[in-house]
């Protein structure tokens, strides 16, 4: 590795060769290149043979096209939003000129949120639901490790909950949201509540039973010693329960924030929070010969993010862990 | 202090299995002077642990009880420290960051900062491992981990030192290091020390009276036999030191001829044999010897 730079640049490109020709390579770039080239062709294919009364299903080139259209819309967007902005700072500035007294009005543009607007909403939501569900799961989860009388008091409770779909919690909590949540200004749009706290009762459970399991399996010999140490219960679960359970937690986080974000869109959808869900909802509603392609669009984005959520969380694991040896993934 | 530094008193324990009682420990009485190492040993699954368990406060006798300088035992405290078999270092926590931890419980009120770094720093010399003080468990050997466990244990300036086989996992080049190096420690500090041990040899080299207990179920203390060598010891002048044969000599026949594990017994007790094998060999080793050894052989099966 170090001597690279030693090497004259024949070397360099006998070595660049030899790694492009060495396994680790094939197997890193090509195969999944290959994958994803196979996939879109048999998408390809097959799209052009389905016919729906919204016209063709989108293939991978349609989709690209909506992709540039999305993109095209968010940048008009903007530049009507700057637009309105610098119109409405104009005629503020020429009316304060006329009479330094007047009483100037500053209004919020309204436009339509565009889809990279909605992409926002979501992760902005899912972490809410994510934020709170974890706030009550990993403590709750310590206590039922380290006391089986919690956790046997708690187990009915968690098996009975755990399998509820979020559609099933939406209405409760739409109608709970509606009776107590009546500031003047709210600070929350209540869809944004709904769909968060929706978010929240289903991704409470991998967390709470995987820090669960964390804490009751750490090492006899550990609690032992914490016990000769005679630590206090609150140094005992910082200095040596929380870490030890730090692997099984991050798992149990994981799998949370997978399942809110396959929960959310669901819920985005019914709560109609300015969300993917909304987006993927307007446009089925919509109808138009470029809805699909658009849903298509949302359904990778989707994907793709829950994607870069699992490597954020896997990116955050690591650098959390103390064992830096462990294979992740 | 004198004579009744730790008062071990009609100490038995029953234990609970699935409905059944088991008694594993019955009538243990043993005195220690303050300063004293004392080994136990036995085979497996005698309840040499669960002697140490009582002593530490982890476990709770059934009836008897344990009394250190005037002092009922009643739950586990740092003046009992425990140095386990397999080390028992917080992985997550450095060298320096695990003596720490015992060592802010500790004296936390008593040191200024300033004095505790210099504490942890001093124990961790004792030990040598003053030159690994930001690594993690991870990164050092067994009998390094070990080191440092001894380092947390003593930094707690327990009142009893307990050891649970510390050096049962090491190599024997490195144990014979961990025993000279616990020997000086002990020479220098003067702690009080009890070891649990399956090696005769360490338990003649290291102790001022070796406890020998006899098999479970129920167990109890055979004989003590007393070890005068002069101290400092040094394990190759010992080697061909008739005394120290001798002592040996006592401690196999109590192990391998008066209280040989049958086999019978091995099923009845749950604990798996992991030196069955050694006890076998040692059994046809032993068997003709005739030496008989001195003190009460109470309870012998």
């Amino acid at each position: 590795m170090s001597d690279t730079a030693t090497l004259k640049p024949d070397d360099r490109y006998q070595q660049l060769l030899a790694r492009l020709g060495s396994r680790s390579f094939i197997e890193g770039l090509i195969l999944p290149a290959l994958g994803i080239l196979v996939f879109l062709l048999a998408w390809q294919f097959s799209a052009n043979r389905i016919e729906t009364s919204l016209g063709k299903f989108p293939g991978p080139t349609q989709v690209w096209e909506q992709i540039e259209n999305l993109g095209a819309e968010h940048k008009r967007e903007r530049a009507k939003e700057a637009a309105f902005y610098q119109r409405q700072e104009e005629r503020n500035a020429r009316k304060l000129a006329r009479d330094p007294d007047a009483v100037i009005k500053i209004r919020n543009y309204t436009g339509k949120p565009t889809f990279f607007d909605q992409i926002i909403t979501s992760l902005l939501t899912v972490a809410a639901g994510f934020f709170i569900a974890n706030l009550i799961a990993i403590p709750l989860g310590i206590v039922c490790g380290l006391s089986a009388a919690t956790y046997k008091a708690m187990n009915p409770i968690i098996q009975v909950f755990k399998p509820v779909s979020p559609l099933a919690w939406l209405p409760l909590v739409t109608m709970v949201v509606s009776a107590t949540y009546t500031a003047e200004d709210p600070v929350f749009d209540k869809a944004f509540l709904n769909s968060a706290i929706t978010v929240a009762l289903c991704c409470l459970w991998p967390t709470l039973i995987n820090t669960t399991v964390g804490v009751t399996g750490i090492d006899r010999d550990l609690v032992n010693v914490s016990r000769v140490m005679a630590l206090s219960p609150m140094v005992h679960v910082r200095k040596i329960v929380i870490p030890a359970a730090i692997p099984m937690i991050f798992t149990g986080l994981r799998l949370s924030l997978a399942t809110g974000w396959m929960v959310l869109i669901a819920a985005e959808m019914l709560a109609q929070n300015p969300g993917l869900g909304k987006f993927v909802w307007d446009e089925f509603q919509n109808g138009s010969s470029n809805s699909l392609g658009r849903i298509m669009v949302a359904v990778i984005a989707i994907g793709l993010i829950g994607f870069m959520l699992d490597k954020l969380m896997l990116t955050l694991q690591k650098r959390v862990s103390w064992d830096k040896s462990a294979v992740l993934r | 202090m004198g004579i009744k530094y730790l008062d071990i008193t009609g100490v038995g324990i029953e234990f609970d299995t699935n409905g059944s009682k088991f008694r594993a420990l019955q009538n243990v009485n043993l005195r220690m002077k303050k300063g004293e190492f004392v080994s136990l040993i036995g085979h497996s699954g005698c309840g040499k642990s669960t002697v140490l368990n009582i002593v530490a406060g982890l476990h709770r006798a059934t009836e008897g009880g344990v009394v250190l300088e005037g002092k009922e035992v009643t739950e586990p405290g740092p003046d009992r420290a425990v140095v386990f078999q397999n080390h028992s270092l917080m992985p997550w926590l450095s060298v320096y960051e695990n003596v720490e931890l015992a060592v802010n419980q500790v004296f936390r009120k008593t040191k200024s900062r300033a004095e505790r770094r210099e504490w942890i720093e001093h124990n961790l010399q004792l030990v040598n491992m003053d030159h690994a003080l930001d690594k993690l468990p991870g990164e050092i050997s067994g009998g390094m981990k070990q080191r440092v466990g001894i380092a947390r244990c003593l930094a707690m300036q327990p009142k009893v030192l307990l050891m649970d086989e510390p050096f049962g996992a090491l190599d024997a080049l490195t144990r014979a290091q961990l025993q000279d190096s616990l020997m000086e420690i002990q020479a220098e500090l003067g702690n009080t020390v009890i070891m649990i041990t399956h090696d005769v040899d360490e338990a003649v080299l290291l102790s001022d009276r070796i406890v020998m207990m006899t098999n479970g179920p129920a167990a109890s203390i055979g004989e003590i036999l007393d070890v005068n060598l002069a101290r400092p010891r040094d394990r190759l002048d010992l080697a061909e030191n008739p005394e120290f044969v001798h002592l040996r000599q006592q401690v196999l026949e109590f192990l391998y001829a008066k209280h040989s594990q049958p086999a019978k017994a091995a099923q009845e007790t749950p604990q798996p044999e992991r030196e069955s094998a050694a006890v076998v060999e040692a059994l046809s080793a032993e068997e003709d010897s005739g030496a008989k050894t001195g003190g009460p052989d109470s309870e012998a099966a």
